[in-house]
């Protein structure tokens, strides 16, 4: 089932219940805010508007320095192709450009 | 607090949250304690807001009857069982590999060992009653991906695992509700597996008449499919099976990296070692580099998916040393002296070396 579904379901499974069960409590949980930022260079930009869309940047600065082109070329890839970011080919090109010049 | 429930640990990323236990806490003790317990989400969608009242954990799919369970339900109508066991990252110690490979460049603490309590899967499986033809089982948790075109994070087991009476819902760890960052209200455990099949925040399970070819069993924590688990770097990947069982490994908590002891003067070594769940057999360490070993004392047996304590005595010559320890399991299986690679970083285990001066 789609998880927006599920989601869906829960909700309103929650709705349906809460005036029976008087004071059902939601517990909730807040994560910090995000401090990271893409180092400076050509492209920046585009990284930060594609890459943060779905993860903190500091995913970038975290791998090993100096990997090369290759390398974040398959990171590009490998978020278009196995996790479906749309990134159309132009910002992928500029991205990949700016990682494998930055990083 | 920067993120509630946790001490300070190391950050690797925030959105959606890594955090790596510092090294230090495992000379501790066995049990990592919850507030430092390590944390790895994979999508960002992490789940903010729980009713604990509300929430469900359905059992669905190809089973006679489909069940609905309230974690009232969980903690109320099934016998709870206890398992000590670890939970350690397909890649722990990524960040020794060489040649470097990317992903999350953990040093050695995307590992921990609790005592985790709730329901054997086993209970539920059998009240819901597979079908005939039922294969697999397959774990989705609440956390879900920024985009909807992401893989949602799913994870399956064959249902002979699955129901082997061990594998697990934990509602509790270490006599605690589930910390948030680690699945709470209910996660999977599956002792002696890595950490990416022990799904978070799980309330979903469907038992399938089919092998589960979700992209995260059959595209992402990929091994090659040999024995060494390792290719040459630089070579192609070859053949791949999903990871599955820990290897072998042993870590020397005290002492430290750099440490100055006295020379002379007989000092405490001690650690940790575990398995995939044969069990530890021995502990070997060798204060000279390799060149001769020696048998440490195991510390109290908490099952065997759990970290084994041990210790020993050393008392040295002036100047450096290079310690190592070696754990071999109850089938003979060891840990490699120089370290395998493949693409990914998964599954370190080689023999670790603690650098240290007696003066």
């Amino acid at each position: 089932m789609p998880r927006f579904r599920k989601t869906l379901i829960l909700m309103a499974t929650a709705a349906s219940l809460a005036p029976a069960l008087g004071a059902a409590e939601t517990r909730t949980y807040s994560l910090p805010e995000e401090t990271a930022t893409l180092r400076a260079g050509p492209g920046q930009e585009t990284a930060q508007n594609n890459c943060a869309a779905c993860h903190s940047v500091d995913y970038i600065e975290r791998q090993p320095p100096k990997m090369g082109r290759a390398f974040w070329e398959g990171v590009v890839k490998k978020m278009i192709t196995s996790y479906h970011a749309q990134i159309d080919e132009p910002d992928a090109a500029a991205i990949v450009d700016y990682l494998a010049a930055t990083y | 607090m920067r993120y509630p429930g946790k001490r300070a640990l190391i950050e690797q990323t925030v959105r959606p949250p890594q955090l790596e236990t510092p090294f230090a806490v495992f000379d501790e003790g066995v049990l990592t304690p919850n507030d430092a317990f390590f944390v790895r989400y994979h999508l960002a969608g992490v789940p903010l807001g729980i009713d604990p009242e509300a929430f469900r954990l359905e059992v669905r799919g190809h089973v006679e009857t489909p069940l609905s369970l309230s974690l009232e339900a969980l903690k109320r109508d099934f016998e709870p069982i206890e398992i000590v066991a670890v939970n350690q990252c397909s890649g722990n110690s990524r960040g020794f590999v060489e040649p470097r490979v990317g992903g999350g460049q953990f040093g050695h603490g995307a590992m921990g060992n609790a005592r985790w309590r709730g329901v054997a899967l086993k209970t539920l499986l059998d009240k819901a009653g597979p079908k005939p033809g039922a294969r697999s089982v397959a774990f989705n948790g609440l956390d879900s991906p920024v985009a909807p075109e992401t893989p949602d994070f799913m994870k399956a087991l064959d249902l002979g695992h699955a129901g082997d009476g061990e594998v697990m819902l934990a509602y509790a760890m270490n006599g605690e509700d589930l910390p948030w960052l680690n699945g709470f209200p209910l996660r999977l455990v599956v002792p002696g597996c890595y950490g990416t099949y022990w799904v978070k925040h799980l309330n979903d399970i469907e038992v399938l008449d089919s092998d589960f070819s979700g992209f995260w069993m059959s595209s992402a924590y990929r091994i090659p499919d040999n024995d060494c688990v390792c290719v040459t770097p630089g070579a192609p990947k070859g053949a791949t099976r999903p990871i599955k069982r820990l290897n072998v490994r042993s870590f020397m908590t005290r002492p430290a990296e750099d440490a100055k002891v006295a020379a002379h003067v007989a000092f405490e070594v001690r650690g940790i070692a575990f398995d995939g769940g044969h069990g530890v057999e021995a502990v070997l360490i060798s204060a000279d580099n390799g060149a001769s070993w020696a048998a440490a004392r195991l510390g109290q047996d908490l099952g065997r998916y759990s970290f084994r304590e041990w210790r020993t005595e050393l008392s040295l010559r002036p100047g450096v040393h290079h310690l190592k320890s070696r754990a071999v399991n109850r089938v003979g299986q060891s840990q490699p002296l120089a370290p395998l690679w493949n693409h990914a970083g998964y599954m370190r285990n080689v023999v670790e070396t603690v650098r240290i001066e007696a003066v």
